[in-house]
């Protein structure tokens, strides 16, 4: 296998890697390099922080690795290879009337990303995590192939669900697709004026998909005002969304200055009329609104930005409300906000999510980000609730152990599928996870 | 009207991102080439993208008892056939130097063998009086350069081989494309030290697909190296042979 040395860098651009990358076609090249020298396994490099950088390490980019291997027409149980764009699977399936059970903001993200990850989507609170929909992965060892099933392999499978890729390179996996209507989406939107109108609407919420889009801005009478976006899928003609717009440049830094998004946001929340409306989507608009945008990471300059995700107990809302009063006076606040209800619903160890509500916002990347994305935490931490590590670029060994109670069983089952730490990624390094203390 | 590529060389990179296009569009392919498993795979890809029909076929360039299968597959067709020529091997110069017996293999890989397949098939499209071929030559093959001129000479044997093939198979209504890719970023090129221009394998597939379905003669894709090889193919031979391009 040949590498080659390549400079990249998280989603978020505010951490950067360089090392020797190999980008294997055929599942027995992955076998020959793992074989041989094991590197951690990397998809489309979606994750904000640094999950998915081995700065000054060998890496392997699994995203030719992404074929279809069978499909049950029946069933709708899927095998496709790890490096399988979830978006391509939504393109290839929805117009036959199946999706991906559950998928992540973006639709670049690969299957084998979104299972050390465990990703969610917005119908977790009914369909769970992305690795409960797993029925079988195949892991490759420097024995040779592994196949895994929560059945027979319990503590290994919850290892590598959500496990950030410890336990070594995803080359395929089994999961089921969910029947769906069509492929398109029909959505309401609804104008919600702040924050006491939000939560009992997204409790009360029963659709399939919902999420909530909140004015981070807004303050005094209107903190907390956004759109709730609740969602089913349909038949009927949709124009295909229109793709490919890139961001060409850097934008420059006032791009997403306090001004700018306040009007922007303002606006947003206008477009809404006040008694909502009911509105038919291409289903990859709804799902993956920002993918029409390629590179939309460039609009908040060469400095970067952090993405903050929390999910907090259903008791600890309050504790929400107090973070969106400190971020809306801070005026730091980008256009993007999401609120969520969460359920119940995770597969591995180190899963991110809880019963509650998960909340996401991204800052530009500059020091009063640091030191609020900082407070932040610690307000999550004390909520009982903990931090996403897909987008985490910022957190402490300290704090992240506190969040992830399952830590120690999860270190357990990676210890043994990896001695070597050959996996060891620079968040895995920066928050000490494969140290015992 | 859809139909059946067959596609030699179904596992290098550009022919799967083809493969997948074609069968995305409703194209049956038989893919033909050495790995086996690895063609399996990508027919069962290319099938579950909604090719009505998706097969694999040994074949090995170097080997014409493979040849006679596929030509009698593609005698059996019932609708339109076309052929794609994705085959060739590239060691680098130094090997070759090292080992002047490369020679061989990197002319039948790149070469006579397609060639002597094409002249096979010929008459089975001849016949049906519709089709298209299409032969991925290379940028490499329109001047002997330093750096690759063996397998740059394969690729100008081929250019020429098609040219003819064109002109003989164009009086029945078949049509013949030759495609010159620049440097395209697959397997072969992956950690080569700084190559120019270098082009997604999807672009590269799309414009060879345009390129067929509007009965081109001759492409470059990305269509850059269209200017950067007629300059390079208009400097006198006196001055070339000192440049180390």
């Amino acid at each position: 296998m040949r590498w080659k040395t390549v400079d990249y860098a998280g989603w978020g651009r505010v951490h950067t890697a360089t090392g020797e990358m190999a980008r294997p076609e055929r599942i027995a090249a992955v076998r020959a390099i793992v074989a041989e020298d094991p590197a951690p396994a990397l998809g489309m490099r979606r994750s904000y922080g640094d999950a998915c950088l081995n700065d000054e390490g060998r890496a392997i980019d699994m995203t030719r690795l992404d074929r279809i291997l069978s499909f049950d027409d029946d069933s709708g149980l899927i095998h496709v290879e790890g490096g399988l764009q979830i978006g391509q699977l939504l393109k290839v399936f929805a117009p036959r009337g199946w999706l991906p059970p559950v998928m992540p903001g973006t639709g670049f993200a690969t299957v084998g990303g979104g299972i050390a990850m465990d990703v969610h989507g917005k119908n977790h609170h009914g369909a769970g995590s992305f690795g409960q929909h797993v029925t079988e992965f195949t892991l490759m060892t420097p024995k040779g192939a592994k196949v895994v099933t929560p059945g027979k392999n319990a503590a290994l499978f919850k290892a590598t669900v959500g496990g950030l890729g410890q336990t070594g390179p995803i080359v395929s996996a089994k999961f089921r697709m969910l029947k769906a209507k069509g492929d398109v989406m029909v959505v309401t939107e609804r104008r919600v004026s702040n924050w006491e109108d939000f939560l009992p609407l997204l409790d009360a919420s029963d659709a399939t998909y919902s999420v909530g889009w909140i004015d981070a801005t807004a303050t005094g009478e209107a903190l907390g005002r956004g759109i709730l976006e609740e969602a089913e899928t349909g038949g009927g003609l949709v124009r295909p969304a229109k793709r490919g717009k890139r961001v060409p440049i850097d934008a420059p830094g006032f791009a997403l200055s306090p001004g700018v998004v306040r009007a922007f946001n303002a606006a947003y929340w206008r477009k809404v009329p006040a008694k909502g409306r009911t509105v038919v989507k291409p289903i990859d608009d709804f799902f993956f609104p920002l993918d029409k945008i390629r590179d939309w990471n460039r609009l908040y300059g060469k400095a970067g930005f952090h993405q903050f995700q929390c999910v907090v107990p259903i008791a600890a809302a309050g504790v929400l409300r107090d973070m969106m009063e400190k971020i809306a006076k801070s005026g730091l606040a980008s256009p993007l906000a999401v609120l969520k209800r969460m359920g119940d619903g995770r597969a591995g160890y180190m899963s991110f999510p809880m019963e509650g509500y998960t909340l996401a916002l991204d800052f530009r990347n500059t020091v009063q980000a640091e030191r609020l994305i900082e407070e932040l935490e610690n307000m999550t931490a004390g909520a009982g609730g903990r931090i996403y590590l897909a987008k985490d670029a910022l957190s402490r060994p300290e704090s992240v152990r506190a969040m992830y109670p399952e830590h120690g069983s999860w270190l357990k089952a990676v210890s043994k599928a990896d001695p070597g730490k050959a996996y060891e990624t620079d968040l895995v390094r920066r928050l000490k996870l494969r140290e015992t203390q | 009207m859809n139909q059946t590529w067959i596609i030699l060389g179904g596992t290098s990179t550009i022919a799967r991102a083809f493969a997948r296009m074609v069968a995305i569009r409703g194209d049956s392919v038989v893919l033909a080439g050495r790995d086996m498993d690895e063609l399996e795979k990508i027919a069962v890809d290319c099938g579950l993208r909604g090719a009505p029909r998706a097969d694999s076929i040994a074949f090995d360039a170097r080997d014409p008892a493979s040849f006679t299968p596929i030509v009698d597959l593609a005698k059996a067709e019932q609708g339109t056939v076309s052929a794609a020529v994705f085959v060739g091997s590239m060691p680098a110069q130094e090997e070759i130097d090292a080992d002047p017996s490369l020679v061989d293999g990197t002319i039948a890989d790149s070469f006579t063998g397609p060639a002597r397949f094409l002249t096979m098939l010929a008459p089975v499209l001849e016949e049906r009086g519709t089709g298209t071929v299409v032969g991925v030559g290379s940028v490499a093959g329109d001047r002997g350069r330093l750096g690759n001129y063996v397998y740059g000479a394969s690729k100008a044997g081929f250019h020429a081989y098609l040219s003819g093939l064109r002109n003989r198979l164009g009086r029945s209504g078949v049509h013949v494309v030759t495609v010159k890719p620049g440097t395209v970023d697959t397997a072969m090129t992956w950690g080569m030290e700084k190559l120019p221009f270098v082009a997604p394998p999807e672009k590269i597939a799309a414009d060879i697909l345009r390129a067929a379905d509007r009965k081109k003669d001759i492409i470059y894709t990305p269509l850059i190296w269209w200017p950067i090889m007629t300059i390079i193919r208009a400097i006198p031979e006196r001055i070339f042979k000192k440049l180390e391009i």
